[in-house]
């Protein structure tokens, strides 16, 4: 069997309930638990988070920088889609 | 896009502070700075492990033990992290473990100095750490994004690092004349290796133009070495120690201290191997290396074997 | 022996067990398979240590004779070190290190369980945050026994080889004595001929799962609760205490 260090793993860890999960790093692993456990090992220990996700890196798909302008600017002239582009009349209270 | 093309957006990038990413093009100079500088960074922190983690079993309190241990933990962490980020840029751990353990890599050679007494655990974390920290905080602003976040994670990490160290030397300083005498030895010892760390004189510096204008590095090797030693030095004074250094002196019209180059021979010389623990070093990471391949043999065997029965 | 010099003893059989095990488990550190499996174990013997600590701390106040953790640590002598044999054997390989861990950590989690329902609410705080800490670490060591169990024929060679070696420490960590009979009218300590049923059940069970075979019979070492060791005890302690004993005056 070929020596390796096993798989690249990413991690996400979320820092309180209710918050999103974001993402923190990598760690390597044979499997699963392991994994869990390295990730709980190597990026929770100074109180970072109360949960955890790994996921194996290949099964990230990434968007590539090439993408930027086709991807990301067509919203940049969607103003209508933030609550400031509309006036409401003052008296009516909070909306 | 054309080369130049892709040149012309990475130097646009460079020149309004963003930062490069995995995906995006790069020179391949640029990559190939980068995978030599963040691994033999890494391998640093793991060789690093080694001098401070042979007196783990030593240390002369409960929580000395206590701090060292996690001290020694986090180097390795902060090598992980390192590695990782390399890793970004398109080399497996396996090729930077073998570079290492081969003796193909570098590493710092601060490390292949020897830990003799208790006081060089202070003396490292204290001075060491110190100067590892003016260098990383100065990577937390490195152009390359993985390198500039496994930076920042580090010196949040680190900061405890040197309070340790200056408070274990504290203990020293302030002992009984023994303790005292031995953390003047290791001030002694550890000075000039330490000032040695931020690399070669500028006048000499091969790497160091590339990496300015890449902004992997953002402050010239001297430049890093006299703000050291102007921060240490009243450091050294409050423990009542002795800079063992003659041509020490204040100078008024620099705001900074005149001081002595470290021997620039010894340094040329622990790189090229011939340091007191180059040897005791690498056959360290090499037997444990070779002693952990059955256990990661066994794990990835058995890793195989779970997709059948779903793991936990 | 009245309950004072019993509470003393109790507390400091158990601030041993933990102190040389994290002494033992220190050992790894910067030297373990893999970077990722360096950081898990260093974390367990933090913990471990820790706990120690906090033993001995306890353990001197008990005492009140002027004597601080420290001083328990560092200037006693082996037959004053009342730690279970099994974590005093030597690491070995990883498989050992491994076994010897899933033996305790099982053992830990039954014992802390319970000893956080002590009436010393000393030792029960310290039982209470132990569960958690064990709790993670029986996770951590009984994957390892499967892993090299059901691995590759080496790693399930060499954890029989494991097995041989330390079993026979294992009887040993039940055995009471006429501190534990004081102590259990007390409601203070664990009675632990009750864990002995769940502990052996448990441990056949990973056992099993890692076709590793339990012989019928066993010889079952003991000595350690009347400070009685095997001979790696003395040179932990040399390692261990020897800058304290070369400068006893000083504070570090």
């Amino acid at each position: 069997m070929s020596d390796n260090q096993g798989q690249l793993w990413e991690v996400f860890v979320q820092k309180k309930s209710g918050q999103p999960f974001v993402h923190c790093g990598n760690v390597h692993a044979f499997d699963k638990e392991m994994a869990l456990q390295n990730a709980r090992d190597v990026y929770t220990r100074r109180n970072e988070g109360m949960a955890l996700w790994v996921v194996l890196s290949t099964a990230i798909v990434a968007s590539s920088p090439e993408d930027i302008g086709s991807f990301f600017e067509p919203a940049n002239d969607k103003i209508f889609r933030h609550p400031t582009f509309y006036q409401i009349p003052d008296g009516v209270g909070h909306m | 896009m054309d080369t130049a093309k892709f040149e012309e957006v990475f130097e646009a990038k460079l020149a309004k502070n963003d930062f490069i990413e995995p995906k995006d093009w790069m020179p391949e100079n640029y990559r190939k700075h980068l995978i030599r500088q963040v691994s033999q960074h890494a391998h640093s922190e793991i060789v690093g492990m080694l001098p401070e983690g042979n007196w783990i079993t030593r240390a002369p309190s409960l929580r000395a033990k206590l701090v060292l241990l996690a001290k020694v933990q986090d180097e390795g962490g902060h090598g992980l992290y390192l590695y990782t980020a390399a890793e970004s840029l398109g080399i497996s751990r396996d090729e930077m473990l073998n570079a290492l353990l081969t003796g193909k890599a570098k590493y710092s050679s601060i490390f292949n100095y020897p830990t003799l007494t208790w006081a060089d655990i202070g003396a490292i974390g204290w001075l060491v750490d110190g100067a590892a920290i003016m260098n990383q905080v100065m990577l937390q602003r490195s152009s390359y994004g993985p390198y500039s976040r496994a930076m920042v994670r580090i010196c949040k990490e680190e900061s405890f690092h040197q309070r340790q160290g200056y408070e274990s030397i504290t203990h020293l300083a302030f002992g009984t004349p023994e303790q005292k005498a031995m953390a003047q030895d290791a001030l002694n010892r550890w000075w000039f290796p330490t000032l040695m760390m931020f690399g070669p004189p500028d006048r000499e510096s091969p790497n160091s133009e590339n990496a300015l204008k890449w902004r992997i590095k953002r402050e010239t090797n001297d430049q890093l070495r006299q703000r050291f030693v102007n921060q240490t030095v009243k450091q050294v004074e409050y423990l009542g120690l002795t800079v063992p250094d003659k041509h020490l002196k204040w100078n008024e019209a620099k705001q900074g201290y005149d001081f002595s180059e470290p021997d620039w021979d010894e340094f040329k010389n622990v790189i090229k191997g011939n340091g007191i623990c180059n040897k005791e070093r690498l056959a360290s990471r090499n037997k444990a290396h070779s002693e952990g391949a059955w256990v990661r043999a066994a794990a990835e065997a058995y890793g195989k074997k779970q997709p059948e029965k779903e793991a936990a | 022996m009245n309950s004072n010099e019993a509470l003393f003893n109790y507390t400091l059989r158990l601030g041993d067990t933990s102190l040389i095990l994290a002494q033992r488990l220190s050992e790894w550190t910067g030297h373990g398979p893999f970077l990722e499996e360096d950081l898990a174990l260093t974390n367990i013997a933090l913990d471990i240590l820790g706990r120690g600590k906090s033993l001995l701390e306890y353990a001197a106040q008990i005492e009140g004779k002027g004597r601080s953790a420290d001083d328990l640590a560092f200037f006693r002598n082996e037959r004053e070190y009342f730690n279970a044999l099994i974590v005093e054997q030597s690491n070995g390989d990883y498989a050992k290190t491994m076994l010897r861990q899933a033996f305790i950590d099982c053992f830990d989690l039954l014992f802390y369980t319970e000893l956080a329902k002590s009436k010393d609410s000393v030792l029960a705080g310290i039982a209470a945050k132990s569960v958690k800490e064990i709790t993670y670490h029986k996770r951590h060591s009984f994957s390892w026994i499967k892993r090299f169990g059901n691995g590759t024929e080496e790693s399930a060679s060499r954890l029989q080889h494991a097995f041989d070696e330390l079993w026979q420490f294992t009887g040993e960590l039940f055995e009471m004595t006429e501190t534990d009979t004081i102590l259990i009218k007390e409601n203070i300590a664990v009675d632990l001929a009750t864990l002995k049923p769940m502990w052996e059940k448990e441990i056949q069970e990973l056992l099993r799962e890692a076709h590793i075979n339990i012989p019928e019979t066993t010889f079952m070492q003991k000595g350690s609760r009347q400070g009685l060791h095997t001979e790696y005890l003395g040179f932990i302690l040399a390692e261990m205490q020897t800058l304290p004993r070369m400068h006893p005056t000083a504070k570090w």
